[in-house]
């Protein structure tokens, strides 16, 4: 009967898996996105020292600031499983603290690629410079676009929380969050080995 | 045991994770591993190791945030084998777009 009760109260749906239909489609639309950010890799690692003008990629890449970045964006994913910890605790204020911890460092990631991408177009590097511009712009603009889409929902599972809509029940809400945005982690740790460390 | 019962007993038993400490722990570790990942990069005397070094290093980050932080350790076989597909045919058209444009040589742009 209680079983039965949770269920009426619960407005996932599950696959004949036994599995949140949801979550069963959220991977399925990361594995299509390895592929996406992978075609973009791909793309820049093709066109690598193919550039014939410069600025190339040893002159202009900073690797203190990137690694200051990278590390920003590790933390925001360890800030985001306290929040799902927090949601799934029923601790409205842990929710709060974590899930604002993740737009912050979001934000903060931003900032440094936003700073990144003047300096580099001051130093003459644009999108129509050379194929590394080309190449490296749109790969790491394209991650930029998600961290900002990861941003926002976070804004908003921020503001449920901050209303008291984010309850236990919702757990799965965050947790498919959390998934987009480790991935969108997991896409940096690969663009930051492959593209700044490795030249 | 009903098909609701099954059901909810599925979703707990994947619902259940770690803890904060353990999650505290893998964070620092991931912070660790980007730090020696920047040291590396500036010791010239590894720079001949240097390249198989990072994709291990970077590898073994992407593999913890993958198995903890995204719970595919604690999580359904059914969701690593979505990931795993998406993944490994992402791979495999980045080793052959390189092989083909980059080393060989009737193909190289």
């Amino acid at each position: 009967m209680a079983d039965a009760a949770t269920i009426a109260h619960d407005d996932h749906h599950y696959t004949s898996t036994g599995l949140p239909s949801w979550k069963v489609g959220f991977w399925a639309f990361i594995g299509s996105e390895c592929l996406f950010f992978a075609s973009l890799i791909s793309t820049y690692m093709v066109y690598k020292g193919r550039s014939i003008v410069g600025p190339y990629p040893e002159e202009i890449l900073n690797i203190p600031l990137t690694s200051i970045s990278t590390f920003v964006l590790l933390m925001s994913s360890l800030a985001m499983v306290l929040a799902l910890d927090g949601v799934q605790k029923g601790s409205r204020k842990l929710t709060l603290i974590w899930l604002g911890g993740v737009i912050v460092l979001g934000a903060g990631f931003l900032g440094f690629q936003v700073y990144e991408f003047n300096h580099f177009v001051h130093e003459g590097l644009t999108l129509g410079t050379n194929v590394f511009g080309s190449s490296f712009y749109v790969l790491t603009g394209f991650h930029g676009a998600h961290v900002t889409g990861g941003v926002i929902w976070m804004i908003t599972l921020w503001i449920m929380a901050f209303r008291g809509k984010l309850t236990p029940a919702d757990s799965l809400k965050v947790e498919i969050a959390g998934l987009y945005w480790h991935f969108v982690d997991i896409v940096w740790i690969a663009i930051f080995t492959l593209i700044y460390l490795i030249q | 045991m009903s098909a609701e019962a099954t059901i909810m007993n599925e979703h707990e038993h994947h619902g259940s994770h770690a803890s904060p400490g353990f999650y505290w722990a893998i964070g620092a570790v991931l912070g660790v591993i980007t730090a020696v990942e920047v040291a590396i990069f500036y010791i010239p005397a590894l720079s001949g190791v240097l390249v198989p070094l990072l994709l291990v290093l970077s590898a073994a980050k992407f593999t913890l945030v993958v198995m903890f932080f995204m719970h595919l350790k604690f999580d359904s076989k059914i969701f690593s084998g979505l990931f795993l597909a998406g993944l490994v045919l992402a791979t495999f058209m980045t080793v052959a777009l390189i092989i083909l444009f980059q080393v060989l040589p009737q193909y190289k742009v």
